[in-house]
């Protein structure tokens, strides 16, 4: 998976060495080998997994990891900036249950659901005020208000389920798109995969993402306002995070306090695996949406191939071990080099 | 600066924008619901000379694996089909999960499963992919815990809440020789079951036979055994008369015996209600419980196992008044909504209850 880092000083020797080490790069980039790492899936799966390689199992597969990619888009960004936004799962579960609340008192769900977007917004700013204003580590408030929302969900809706949701609505979450089999949700996901892309790799708030990761107090030195940056982050994450409340709810028909709970993990795993770094400044979001597919795929061809949900549990984690793990040692071996070299 | 920031709230603005317009919709609130799908069951003529062919692929999905109850549950599920020369298959998520299930079902779904027996963690949340799953051919059965009865053709009930509510007072009345004051050990203030139970069982005492006997407390354990073995305690200290304690839930029972096994109390108040043989053997053993009683999970599961098979071979269509072979239980009939009731519960005591492992 790994660009062969030990060679490189002796490729530089060789003629023709610009192009190559180009190309190295290119091949070497966290994203590329993501990328890499799903096609090589997807074949092997198509090949030894029955039942894998059919547009229904695909309809399957993307509905099963919608609200992972949805969320994962506004994380990229947040982790680029260095910071991680571990209360998304608990926002799901919130308005969720406002959303099942709001539905028993008569609402119609053409308010509802706009509602319950506002919701996250607010309980992103939340976030990102006490980030930003209060300059707390975003871990640690977090981290609190990961417990705060969920226990709000609970005091909201209680261990009731509202499920009597029109089938127009719920039907529709996983309904496909006319002469495919792809579920409309897909539509979602390339919309905001687009905006956020865009944002992230082609503006200069997304060039100020990185510089913020790599360096926030020089960042903040050459005069961009990295609270404020921050805070829309946040929002963004958590007006996401309540969108994909309203998809998780119509798609499974059932409002809970407990939806989504622990999904605040498979996200972060997605953008780790997806290439991004944990401590900031390094990323791409195709990588992440590969991430997010690789462990899709991964979950989906496995459980196809009858291995149980522990051993699944325990492929998933290696995976991530070994995505967080290799970048850094790569990093150290590269650090020590130059003192290797001339010996 | 102004302009940055104007512009960060054009770009948040744009987000929010695309957000809310891809969610937009008609106009729709609670009420006028136009009705969803079709009626649960019953579908196209029975055919009860119909054979059960060999090799139906029966799929279990338990509320999750590694349960030991639902382990003991599926070995009954694997027995029947077993002895029918199909395919048992047990998958299911590693928690009990609200929405853990439906991956699972999808993917039963895209290996052509002819039938999948699931006991439901959320009776709703699993219905999409259940009946996506009967358009591709499948017959679904619930055991356990029913699922919506629109994505299901038939449930297996592992007792009726009467005969569960009624055999725990029998036992409370004959081991506290009909009269005295007894007390309630619930799980949860707001769980259904629980409360239907109760409900019953405050009904079942009002009856003649058992006018000596008054309901002094209920006091709910919340399914935690900490929680459940201190509500005990205080149970006992603050109605000194009590003659007996009845705790419907599993893990109440177990906690609640354990602090009678060590107190003053034991063998002086009686303790039954609904408990796992492998969880309440010391405490029968050494006497602080005469009798407990639960449903048989393996039962439960080998008739989930007949009824799968015999809907796939179109045996029966799920609809009320058609009856079926189970093997060894013998013959069952259909009720209504499509459910099927295992019969009354197992009661178990010094006697029997090394026969049983669950």
């Amino acid at each position: 998976m790994g660009p062969d880092v030990g060679t490189a000083p002796r490729a530089a020797a060789s003629p023709g060495a610009d192009s190559r080490s180009a190309l190295r790069r290119l091949a070497g980039t966290r994203e590329t080998s993501v990328i890499g790492a799903l096609v090589v899936a997807v074949l092997a799966a198509s090949l030894l997994v029955e039942g894998f390689a059919s547009g229904r199992n695909a309809g399957f597969l993307i509905l099963d990891i919608a609200t992972i990619a949805l969320i994962a888009l506004p994380m990229t960004l947040i982790v680029i900036t260095g910071e991680i936004d571990l209360s998304v799962a608990s926002t799901l579960g919130l308005t969720s249950a406002v959303m099942g609340q709001l539905w028993v008192m008569g609402l119609p769900l053409e308010t509802i659901v706009p509602l319950c977007v506002l919701l996250g917004v607010v309980l992103g700013a939340v976030n990102g005020l006490l980030v930003t204003v209060a300059g707390l580590p975003s871990l640690a408030v977090t981290i609190g208000t990961m417990a705060m929302y969920r226990g709000l969900a609970y005091v909201v809706l209680g261990d009731r389920a509202v499920a009597d949701f029109p089938f127009e609505w719920t039907g529709g979450a996983t309904a496909r798109i006319p002469g495919t089999d792809l579920p409309w949700v897909v539509l979602l996901i390339a919309v905001l995969g687009g905006v956020f892309g865009v944002v992230l790799h082609a503006t200069p708030v997304g060039r100020s993402l990185f510089a913020i990761g790599s360096n926030d107090e020089a960042t903040r030195f050459s005069g961009i306002s990295v609270a404020w940056t921050k805070l829309w982050l946040f929002v963004a994450s958590g007006a996401v995070a309540g969108l994909a409340g309203v998809f998780w709810t119509l798609q499974y028909g059932s409002a809970r306090a407990d939806n989504a709970f622990g999904l605040e993990l498979s996200v972060v795993a997605a953008v780790l695996l997806g290439g991004v770094s944990i401590f900031g400044g390094k990323g791409a979001l195709p990588g992440v949406l590969a991430g997010v597919l690789l462990l899709g795929v991964i979950r989906n061809a496995l459980s196809l191939a009858d291995v149980s949900s522990d051993v699944l549990s325990i492929v998933t984690g290696v995976l991530l071990v070994v995505s967080v793990v290799l970048p850094t040692t790569i990093t150290r071996l590269r650090e020590r080099r130059p003192r290797a070299a001339p010996s | 600066m102004m302009r940055k920031r104007i512009r960060y709230g054009v770009t948040a603005a744009a987000l929010a924008g695309v957000m809310l317009a891809a969610t937009a919709c008609g106009g729709t609130t609670r009420g006028d619901d136009s009705g969803d799908g079709s009626g649960g069951g019953a579908q196209g003529e029975a055919d009860p000379n119909a054979e059960i062919p060999e090799g139906l692929a029966i799929s279990f999905l338990p509320k999750q694996l590694n349960n030991p109850y639902m382990t003991y549950a599926n070995s009954g599920g694997q027995e029947a089909v077993e002895e029918l020369a199909g395919e048992f298959k047990e998958v299911g998520p590693s928690e009990a999960n609200a929405s853990s299930q439906v991956s699972y079902i999808n993917t039963l779904s895209q290996q052509g499963s002819d039938a999948i027996v699931i006991a439901a963690n959320d009776p709703d949340a699993v219905c999409g992919a259940l009946n996506q799953a009967r358009q591709a051919g499948s017959v679904v059965v619930s055991y356990d815990s029913d699922t919506n009865p629109d994505c299901r053709d038939v449930f297996i009930n592992q007792a009726t809440a009467e005969d569960i509510a009624r055999i725990q007072v029998e036992m409370v009345a004959e081991q506290i020789g009909g009269e005295g004051e007894i007390a309630f050990l619930s799980a949860t203030p707001n769980a259904t079951n629980q409360n239907t139970w109760l409900e019953l069982m405050e009904e079942e005492l009002a009856k003649e036979e058992y006018a000596d006997i008054e309901v002094v407390d209920t006091v709910y354990g919340n399914d935690d055994d900490q929680k459940s073995f201190n509500e005990m305690q205080a149970l006992l200290q603050s109605h000194p008369d009590l003659a007996g304690v009845v705790a419907p839930t599993t893990v109440g029972l177990a906690a609640a015996a354990r602090y009678l096994s060590g107190s003053d109390f034991k063998g002086e108040v009686v303790l039954t209600g609904l408990g796992t043989p492998n969880q309440m053997q010391e405490y029968v053993a050494d006497g602080t419980v005469e009798e407990f009683a639960l449903w048989d999970p393996k039962d439960m599961g080998y008739l989930a196992g007949y009824a799968a098979a015999s809907l796939s071979a179109g045996r029966i269509t799920g609809a009320e008044g058609e009856t079926f072979e189970a093997g060894r239980l013998g013959d069952y009939e259909i009720g209504a909504n499509g459910e099927v009731v295992l019969g009354p519960p197992t009661v178990f005591n010094a006697d029997n209850i090394d026969d049983y492992d669950f």
